[in-house]
């Protein structure tokens, strides 16, 4: 077995005196040991861990290396600038800004992961059957995907959850049902690469349950671009999931939400209380932007 | 082929060998060590020469061809020697100065000439390019775009021109890679395998362009190709490639006739050459593995494979020292200390053929054919793409199935298999029991017999999957075997396609194209099948693989009395292998007999200008028949005879009105042809007139 070095020249195609040229691609085991070699090499992926690293062990560890109790109100010292003894100020109830940040990273990163899995799992289903039927099942349900993608997210989301009352749970229901249409495509069109493979002809020439070719033969081989959108998606969740609990419809008060925070405090910045806001936007967006430099990391590795 | 015109030219290129490489040293890193893959190779190309070079895939052939023009990928540098082309030594030369004499002097033709045009370009605009990039205006570019058409042999360069790659087929699509090649003029025209993914007639017609546009344009050829009939058709020169290493060097018929380096000998006798069949002998391979990428080499690179070096007893000598390029004359040149006696290299499979179990013609068919139809409905129409198909397969015998892309080869393989519905009314029997025509419907044990061997290994084994989970699956569906007995029946069965049990473990991916097609095979036998569909099993394999591979289906078949159905476009390889060899042309057979009656006169006007197409090790012993345009769309199949439109023993009338029926001319010699089998005998001796008719259809190479 011999490895033809892979051809490192950007795209396939190149040009030599005029002729489109192409070479061959690098055969499975080196490409995996190259996914990793990205991945460790990858200056995105690598910052991207560092953030949600941190977000994490504050998910995990908030409540102990939190310097105050989040819930606990303390009118006197109400709308404090951020100074030594509280690091990012208090808000109108008094409450260590600080700490609710810290805490805050809990329910969103149980809430998203748990909603961007669900879609994930329903889309890929979806995906896989819409991808391997092709004909009549792939055209009804395409476009009911379709039609589902026209609607604004959040706009199904607010309305799903005036329908059946804000919780953790629903919010997880409802954004990962939302986004089950747009993983079930991005898995079809994996599928209908693979579903063509003499493997899956192999495997129906034995008689193998549809169930089987399905899950245990094409799934394993479209779990990279699933992990890809997972990714993705999750940062999406955690956009939602912030956008929601602004508008009063995702976790409710008094939980330490990001989100949440926002709300309660965003009438006051014109009166120059920036703190109680600043603080947990800068939170959304440091852990959006940490899932999505993971994501950008892992489908650089999978693109090869 | 030889003495090509020289081109007009200064008197200084005039004089300088179109490339010349010399010592030349390549290397790539590969996590992070720098790795050897060229060892000092040394050849030239004198003008308007075509030189060859052939080896097994990982020799280092391409890799020749991309340092020559000092283009190779980031990880590759060349480390020492010299590179010239065309008088210009590319080593001392700037990034710009090589871009620059790149655009005037070479041009590359590649494999696949679908990813080398590009999709959403019209056609016209991609040749134009070439001109518009050497600086002609606009409209001239289009003009002399539409001239290189015509002169690549396009039947109407005008409306070729409007088109996009897709819309045109493979050997099309190769032409104008070719069209585009030659615009810039080049001196040195490098060809990587340009034929492999074609088949034998498109491959026999792009090869005659080449040979022809050579002696026109007075180009040089840099042939590369693991085809040796191809270097012999195209070539005037070749060198012998093994890893990085050039061991063999000579005029070709020489090397063809006379080699004197153990491997150029043992490729030679991989390929079944001359006729040779599966009941008269054995074919040879070449044992072992090349050695990893950058090996530490310091003796002769072939030593750990040379059956020579051991029947000699000369370890010492062949790994130890390198031995130099020993001067035969006539440019003649072998790396071997012992050429003399490279011919008397001992076979590695003794030529006894394989035994076969006794085939009883009487009785029951394992598998009929009747009425086979099936018809696809795209967009409206109706695509008959099988009509009427009939055979009787006997058990233990191999059918050879050979036609051009199109026409049904793959169909009517799945449709036996049940993997495509057959239309109403076909009949497929299996030991006399009529077979449901999906798959789903199909009894466990008609499941079980019936089987298929892909063509590509790499996409017909799961790649997640480990080489046990793969065989052990098939063992428990096709057979319901678990535990204990289904292990036992899985090293049974590993033994049996001489896989190593140790690497069952392994991904497909970690293994070699010829180990993954053998668990394809130990698959395929999981349920001791009684047919088994080989749909081009070797044509993704180096060739000492292929003759193992080929040696493997036969000994099983001696052993389990399977009978196959082997669909190849190597015309050698199905000779070699077959019984009986069915020839379809648009979903309809045309001719069915033994094989040697097939291969020889009297035949079908079909066959005959197929066989005349394939380049052969031995050079060409027949004329070329050339087919002209392409295969014939099935959704509006010609009338009467569907190959009326290219026949090169066109009759007249008759063969546009009439459908001929398929006869039997001879006892088992089955035909569909108006023309009567002694004639037939009679002007097959000559090759036929050129078609006085042709004016009339110019339209044949309509999609």
């Amino acid at each position: 077995m011999t490895t033809q070095p892979a051809a490192t020249t950007g795209g396939a195609a190149v040009d030599v005196g005029g002729v489109a040229a192409q070479r061959g691609p690098s055969d499975a085991k080196a490409a995996r040991r190259e996914r990793l070699a990205v991945l460790a090499h990858s200056k995105t992926f690598i910052a991207g861990s560092v953030i949600l690293g941190i977000w994490i062990f504050c998910a995990i560890f908030g409540y102990v290396i939190a310097p105050y109790d989040p819930l606990k109100t303390d009118p006197i010292n109400a709308l404090l600038a951020p100074s030594s003894s509280h690091l990012f100020g208090t808000d109108t109830l008094g409450r260590d800004v600080f700490s609710r940040v810290i805490v805050g990273a809990r329910d969103i990163l149980i809430v998203a992961p748990l909603a961007t899995l669900l879609g994930t799992v329903l889309g890929t289903a979806l995906g896989l059957i819409t991808g391997y039927f092709r004909g009549p099942v792939d055209d009804i349900l395409s476009r009911i995907i379709d039609t589902f993608l026209a609607v604004p997210v959040v706009i199904v989301g607010l309305l799903a959850l005036v329908a059946l009352g804000p919780s953790k749970l629903t919010v997880i229901i409802v954004i990962g049902i939302v986004f089950t249409p747009v993983i079930a495509r991005t898995v079809r069109a994996a599928v209908l690469s693979e579903r063509d493979l003499e493997y899956v002809a192999a495997a129906r020439l034995r008689n193998e349950k549809t169930r089987y070719i399905l899950f245990a033969e094409i799934l394993p081989n479209v779990l990279g671009p699933v992990i890809v959108e997972f990714t993705v998606r999750l940062g999406y969740a955690i956009f939602t999931i912030a956008t929601l609990s602004f508008l009063g419809f995702g976790i409710q008060p008094p939980a330490p939400d990001w989100g949440l925070q926002i709300f309660e405090h965003y009438g006051l910045i014109s009166g120059g209380y920036w703190w109680p806001v600043v603080f947990p936007a800068l939170a959304i967006a440091s852990l959006v932007v940490g899932v999505n430099l993971v994501s950008d990391g892992l489908s650089q590795a999978f693109e090869r | 082929m030889t003495g090509a015109a020289p081109t007009e030219t200064s008197p200084q290129q005039e004089t300088a060998p179109a490339l010349e490489l010399n010592d030349l040293e390549v290397e790539y890193r590969v996590r992070g060590i720098w790795r050897r893959v060229l060892r000092g190779v040394s050849f030239e190309i004198a003008q308007g020469e075509s030189y060859g070079l052939v080896g097994e895939s990982g020799c280092g052939k391409s890799t020749a061809a991309f340092a020559a023009l000092r283009y190779l990928p980031r990880n590759g540098r060349v480390s020492g020697g010299s590179i010239n082309l065309g008088g210009h030594d590319l080593i001392a030369m700037t990034g710009e100065e090589v871009r620059k004499l790149r655009i005037k002097t070479v041009s590359m033709v590649y494999q696949n000439p679908g990813s080398a045009l590009n999709p959403s370009i019209k056609i016209g605009d991609q040749v134009a390019e070439v001109y518009r990039l050497m600086g002609v205006g606009d409209d001239e570019a289009t003009e002399r775009a539409q001239e290189m058409l015509g002169k690549v042999r396009m039947s109407d360069p005008a409306r070729v021109m409007e088109r996009y790659p897709h819309q045109l087929s493979g050997g099309m699509n190769q032409r104008v890679v070719i069209a585009m090649a030659l615009a810039s003029d080049p001196t040195l025209l490098i060809l990587d395998e340009p034929t492999t993914g074609l088949d034998a007639t498109v491959e026999g017609e792009v090869l005659d362009l080449v040979n022809g546009l050579r002696a026109e344009f007075g180009t040089s050829l840099l042939f590369i190709s693991h085809n040796l009939g191809v270097i012999g058709k195209m070539c005037d020169r070749m060198g012998v490639l093994y890893a990085g290493r050039l061991v063999e060097e000579g005029r070709v018929q020489e090397v063809f006739e006379n080699p004197r380096h153990p491997y150029t000998v043992g490729l030679l006798r991989c390929i079944p050459r001359g006729g040779v069949r599966k009941d008269q002998q054995r074919l040879d391979t070449i044992a072992g593995f090349l050695p990893g990428l950058g090996a530490e080499l310091p003796g002769c690179v072939f030593a750990d494979r040379c059956g020579l070096m051991k029947a000699l007893g000369s370890e010492e000598r062949c790994q130890g020292t390198e031995p130099p390029m020993h001067e035969l004359g006539g440019g003649h040149g072998a790396r071997c200390h012992f050429h003399e006696q490279a011919q008397t290299l001992p076979r590695v499979i003794e030529p006894v053929p394989a035994p076969r179990a006794a085939s009883d013609k009487n009785a029951v068919p394992v598998l009929r054919a009747e009425n086979v139809r099936k018809t696809f409905h795209q967009e409206g129409h109706a695509v008959h793409a099988l009509a009427d198909v009939e055979f009787a397969l006997a058990p233990g015998e191999t059918l050879g199935l050979v036609g051009e892309s199109g026409s049904g080869k793959t169909t009517l393989a799945r449709t036996l298999l049940g993997l495509t519905e057959a239309d109403e009314g076909s009949v497929v029997e299996l030991d006399g029991t009529p077979l449901a025509s999906v798959i789903a419907k199909r009894k466990g044990e008609q499941v079980r017999a019936l089987q298929i061997v892909f063509q590509n290994p790499d996409s017909a084994l799961n790649r997640r999957f480990s080489i046990h989970r793969i065989i052990a699956r098939a063992l428990t569906t096709l057979i319901g075997l678990s535990g204990e007995p289904r292990e036992s029946r899985l090293r049974e069965l590993a033994h049996s396609v001489r896989f190593d049990v140790r690497l069952i473990g392994a991904r497909p991916a970690q293994l070699s194209g010829g180990l993954k097609q053998r668990v394809a095979i130990a698959r395929a036998f999981a349920g001791d099948p009684q047919v088994v569909v080989c749909d081009e099993p070797t044509s993704a394999l180096d060739v000492s693989v292929q003759a193992a591979i080929l040696n493997l289906l036969v000994e099983l078949q001696g052993e389990k009395g399977v009978a196959y159905l082997f669909i190849s476009h190597d015309l050698g390889v199905v000779r070699y292998v077959s019984d009986r060899i069915a020839v379809l042309y648009l979903g309809r057979l045309m001719e069915l007999g033994g094989a040697e009656t097939v291969f020889e006169p009297p035949q079908h006007p079909y066959t005959e200008a197929l066989l005349s197409a394939v380049a052969t090790a031995e050079g060409a012993e027949r004329p070329r028949i050339r087919l002209e345009g392409e295969i014939p769309s099935a959704a509006e199949p010609p009338s009467g005879c569907v190959f009326h439109t290219r026949c090169p023993r066109y009759l007249g009338a008759i063969c546009e009105e009439q459908e001929p029926p398929l006869e039997e001319v001879e006892p088992g010699h089955f035909m569909r042809c108006h023309i009567p089998v002694d004639e037939l005998r009679t002007i097959q001796q000559s090759p036929p007139p050129p078609r006085p008719d042709r004016a009339r259809s110019p339209d044949a190479a309509a999609q």
